[in-house]
C-alpha cells in the first residue's frame, strides 16, 4: 500500500474546474471573484438548465433569485395577515397556497431553504415581535394583546412568548423601561 | 453569507465556537478577537468591514466584554450592531445588565458541542431574521 498526500488551493481547484465545465457551452464569460460568472449574452432556458446540471456533480449550485422574490411575497402575506382588521384565517397554509398559487410544500421548501427558518416559526417570531411592539407602544394589556393576535388564550401567548424569546413578557417589558431610563434619565 | 465576530480571551472557548458554528447549515465568515481591546479597535477603525453579529464574552482581563458593550452603544457608527452576549454566567444581574445596556441576545456557554450547536443556530436564525424581514430592532431580545 501507498499513502500519497496532496495539497491544493481551493480557489484555483475551483476556477480551473469551472473553466473545463464552461467552456463546453461555447458562450463568453468571465469568472469574477469565486461565486459569480459573468456571460456575454442573456443565457436561453436551456443553456441554463444545462449549465446548472454539468456543475450538479460537483455541489456547486445556481442561487435562484425567483426563490428570493417567492420568499419576499411569502413574507409580505404573512405580514398583512397579521395586520390587526384582517379576519381569523383558520388555515395558514391554505390561505397562502391560494394566495400564491404555489403548493403549501413547495411554498414551505423555498422558504426553509432560503431563510433557514420554516413558515411556521417565522409566523411565531412575527407574532412575538408584534406582541413586543403592542406592549411597548399601547397600553393594551396582555389579555388584550393575545385577542387582537388571535391566539386563543392569554396563557397560549405567554407561553409562546417565553419560549420565543426566553423571558416572560414582564421581565422583557422591565428591561426595555430600564433602557429607556438609561438613555433618557 | 453571515459575517460573525466572536470575542473570547480563552483558547478553547474560540476553538470550541469556531468548529461548532462550521459544522451549522448556515453560511458564515468568522472573525476571532481575543480581547476587547482587539475588538474595539477593529471596530473603530475606518475601514472596518463591519460585522451582521458579534458574540462577546462578558469577563474578559484589559477590557471586559459590558465596556466593550458600552463603548459600541454609545458610538454613533456602531450603535446598531447587534450584540450577543455570550458568557459562562448565569446571574440575572449580568443578564439584565447586559440588555440594559444594548445587549440583543444572551446565551449562556453550554458545556457540550451539541447544545453549543444548537444555541449558535438558533442565534444565526433569529439574527438573519432580523436582517431580511421587517422586524423591530429596538424591541430585538432574546435569551437562550
Amino acid at each position: 500500500m501507498k499513502k500519497v498526500l496532496i495539497s491544493y488551493d481551493y480557489s484555483k481547484t475551483f476556477a480551473s474546474i469551472l473553466k473545463e465545465k464552461l467552456d463546453v457551452l461555447n458562450v463568453n464569460y468571465i469568472l469574477v471573484g469565486n461565486n459569480e460568472i459573468l456571460f456575454d449574452e442573456d443565457l436561453s432556458k436551456t443553456l441554463l438548465d444545462e449549465l446548472e446540471s454539468i456543475l450538479k456533480p460537483y455541489a456547486i449550485s445556481i442561487i435562484d433569485d425567483k426563490n428570493q422574490a417567492l420568499v419576499e411575497r411569502i413574507k409580505s402575506v404573512i405580514s398583512h395577515m397579521l395586520d390587526d382588521d384582517q379576519p381569523i384565517r383558520c388555515n395558514t397554509s391554505d390561505y397562502l397556497s391560494q394566495t400564491l398559487n404555489y403548493s403549501y410544500a413547495y411554498l414551505s421548501s423555498v422558504f426553509s431553504e432560503t431563510t433557514y427558518t420554516s413558515i411556521e416559526s417565522f409566523i411565531i417570531l412575527c407574532k412575538v415581535d408584534k406582541a413586543k411592539e403592542l406592549l411597548l407602544r399601547s397600553n393594551l394589556t396582555l389579555t388584550e394583546i393575545a385577542y387582537r393576535l388571535k391566539y386563543s388564550s392569554v396563557a397560549h401567548l405567554s407561553r409562546q412568548f417565553k419560549k420565543t424569546t426566553g423571558m416572560t413578557p414582564s421581565t422583557f417589558q422591565q428591561i426595555i423601561q430600564k433602557r429607556k431610563a438609561l438613555i433618557n434619565p | 453569507m453571515l459575517r460573525v465576530f466572536l470575542t473570547d480571551d480563552d483558547e478553547d472557548d474560540r476553538l470550541f465556537f469556531q468548529e461548532s458554528i462550521e459544522s451549522i447549515d448556515i453560511e458564515t465568515e468568522l472573525v476571532l478577537f481575543e480581547n476587547g481591546n482587539e475588538l474595539m479597535s477593529y471596530l473603530n477603525a475606518d475601514d472596518a468591514k463591519l460585522p451582521h453579529l458579534i458574540f462577546l464574552d462578558l469577563n474578559m482581563p484589559i477590557k471586559n466584554g459590558l465596556e466593550c458593550l458600552k463603548e459600541i452603544k454609545n458610538s454613533d457608527k456602531l450603535k446598531d450592531l447587534l450584540i450577543a452576549i455570550y458568557s459562562t454566567s448565569s446571574s440575572e444581574k449580568d443578564i439584565e445588565t447586559t440588555f440594559v445596556n444594548g445587549a440583543n441576545i444572551y446565551i449562556n456557554k453550554p458545556d457540550n458541542f451539541n447544545s453549543l450547536k444548537t444555541s449558535i443556530e438558533k442565534v444565526l436564525k433569529i439574527n438573519w431574521q432580523y436582517h431580511t424581514s421587517n422586524l423591530n430592532r429596538e424591541t430585538f431580545l432574546f435569551r437562550i
